[in-house]
């Protein structure tokens, strides 16, 4: 992306997490960097135990506790007032404020993810009584708002239906609607199109797109699936085992990926896969498993790596500016070219 | 644990014909109890010695009791004092119950604390542990309630803790939480709402025992003081004519057993239907 660069909203610098378990401190956080523009999609890949999803709760700040915190690092976080602050240094009691009317979230399970016995009209008239200091009838006015706004058809009568009277996109679009009812600056969406079939998930993606661009709102889009990351994003940050790979605008990932973790990822993607001579398509797979947050030093990916040599073991390699807005952490990221 | 329309949940829970009974006398009783004074064919304390243990007959259907007092009249009115305990037990023993079970099953470091007492009032037999609490207080009708909540609180307490743990762990309490519902609001809207169908269950069988409970004590001596009609004095002071007039303990003892049974019944009916595994079966 060239050009005036966007204003930000979230800035994560150097973040680290840690959690207190039996069997010792663990990490599964470290040094992470993140940026969140207005108006601009930021998609954060890694496969299941990457640290997506810790870092997203650092930012909401719902680590559990007492056993997780920030140990290190600041999550700068721009708000509709304008004033920046940090939230790892923000007090539990004063987050609360921040949730839901300034920072919104939506999960991957819409089944689940809306409370069973109040009607869906309720659960978002709720949200806005509690947010927005609206009286109970122009709470309700809003609910029916928001559900027409996700394109739920029959908004007005459906607002009164309990989630399981709803099919599970409905129930997503109601989650989306539930996020967005106090107009939140920054929209975290943790893989919020996986429990869903394709079909319905174009559509919630399309969906979250329009609302991006209506609103303006920034998105931290966290997902497994390249597929939907070439979908929807304009920056890509992708993680392994708790670290920053690489980093760099989704063009250029998907043209030319300098760290081999991305460059198989993409590689795992059928349309991606290259042509064996009978002209079947041959789909990659990443040998080993993701490495544990005890793993020793040295670069997290090299046991899984087709490109790794001895110093690659040795010590963790640094984050390295490649190009314009383009880092990776690969020592040999030249060789991937 | 998905809500239904009133009228269905209402149709589904009276499929059964036994439950449909047990509602209609349940219902009956409450009602003779609540309008006692227009119904109730004679003075509940009218004493007419002249007419002493009199059996059953058209005049007196249940009888007169040692006083010539009319049988009927008394169970009318002594279902006021024994249903009116039995509610206030409910109502009390709910309201500790649910609080204590929310707290300790929602703040992890409350709930060694309670359960720890909730385990020890358990372990004590009920009736004993209620005659030494009315020991202690002293016999009255307020204080039997208090009794009687402080021996069935235990059991809401745990019945509302177990699905607190439940619920407070479902991914839409974790939801409103990033969208910054306090953890007042979570408890009262989002898991006290969910928990409420075995909180509901709970009730209908805390009545039943309170109803037996009271009986108990006050046939003891521990309960009402036996001037004020409650079913368990009149058996208590009965008693003794039971070998000449069992009409004077058995009517009230059938009222006991007709309310407690009818009780259970209902309670078991709605455990059935709410529960979404036994549902399937119906």
């Amino acid at each position: 992306m060239s050009g005036i660069h966007p204003a930000h909203v979230l800035a994560i610098r150097g973040l680290d997490v840690r959690f207190r378990t039996e069997a010792g401190e663990v990490t599964p956080v470290r040094g992470v960097d993140l940026d969140v523009f207005a108006g601009r999609v930021t998609a954060l890949v890694g496969e299941s135990g990457s640290g997506k999803s810790v870092t997203s709760l650092a930012v909401i700040g719902l680590l559990p506790r007492p056993s997780g915190g920030v140990a290190a690092g600041s999550v700068a976080y721009t708000g509709k007032s304008g004033v920046t602050v940090d939230l790892a240094r923000t007090p539990a009691s004063a987050m609360r404020a921040y949730r839901g009317s300034e920072i919104a979230m939506i999960f991957q399970e819409p089944m689940t993810s809306l409370n069973p016995v109040l009607s869906v009209g309720e659960q978002i008239a709720e949200q806005v009584r509690l947010h927005m200091r609206l009286d109970a009838a122009a709470a309700w006015r809003r609910a029916e708002d928001m559900l027409g706004l996700v394109e739920i058809p029959d908004a007005r009568r459906r607002a009164h239906d309990y989630p399981h009277q709803m099919s599970g996109g409905m129930r997503q679009r109601v989650m989306i609607a539930l996020a967005m009812s106090c107009n939140p600056r920054l929209l975290i969406a943790d893989e919020p199109t996986t429990a869903l079939d394709v079909t319905i998930q174009a559509q919630i993606l399309a969906l979250i797109d329009q609302l991006r661009k209506t609103h303006g709102m920034g998105v931290l889009f966290i997902t497994h699936n390249l597929g939907v990351v070439a979908e929807v994003a304009d920056t890509v940050s992708v993680m392994y085992a708790g670290e920053m790979v690489e980093r760099t605008d989704v063009r250029t990932l998907f043209r030319a990926p300098r760290h081999p973790y991305s460059q198989a990822l993409i590689d795992c993607l059928p349309a991606r896969a290259a042509r064996a001579a009978d002209g079947r398509r041959l789909i990659r797979a990443i040998p080993g498993s993701v490495a544990t947050a005890f793993a020793a030093p040295g670069c997290r990916f090299a046991p899984r790596c087709a490109f790794r040599d001895d110093a690659c073991e040795a010590a963790l390699p640094d984050l390295r500016e490649i190009g314009e807005g383009h880092v990776s952490r690969c020592r040999r990221w030249e060789a991937l070219a | 644990m998905n809500p239904i329309s009133a009228s269905l949940f209402l149709r589904r829970l009276f499929r059964r014909r036994l439950v449909l009974f047990a509602f209609v006398v349940l219902a009956l009783i409450i009602l003779l109890a609540i309008l006692a004074p227009l119904v109730a064919p004679y003075s509940p304390t009218g004493m007419r010695v002249i007419n002493r243990l009199k059996p059953p007959s058209t005049l007196h259907w249940f009888g007169t009791d040692e006083f010539g007092r009319d049988v009927l009249s008394r169970i009318i009115h002594g279902g006021r004092a024994s249903l009116g305990i039995g509610m206030a037990v409910v109502v009390t023993s709910m309201l500790a119950g649910t609080t204590l079970g929310l707290v300790a099953g929602y703040f992890r470091s409350l709930d060694a604390l309670i359960m720890r007492g909730v385990d020890a009032m358990m372990s004590l037999p009920d009736i004993l542990l209620a005659i030494f609490l009315v020991a202690v207080l002293g016999a009255s009708a307020g204080n039997v309630v208090l009794a009687l909540a402080i021996v069935y609180t235990p059991r809401v307490v745990r019945v509302v803790r177990g699905s607190t743990l439940v619920v407070r762990e479902l991914p839409f309490v974790e939801a409103a939480r990033t969208l910054g519902v306090s953890t007042w609001q979570i408890l009262t809207r989002h898991i006290l709402l969910n928990v409420a169908s075995p909180i509901l269950v709970q009730a209908t069988f805390i009545f039943a025992y309170a109803i037996l409970a009271e009986a108990g004590l006050s046939f003891l001596g521990a309960g009402v003081p036996p001037e004020t009609p409650t079913w368990g004095t009149m058996i208590a002071s009965g008693q003794q004519f039971a070998d000449r007039a069992i009409w004077v303990v058995l009517f009230p003892g059938l009222a006991i057993v007709l309310s407690a049974l009818s009780l259970q019944l209902l309670g078991d009916g709605l455990r059935d239907m709410l529960d979404p595994k036994l549902r399937k079966a119906l």
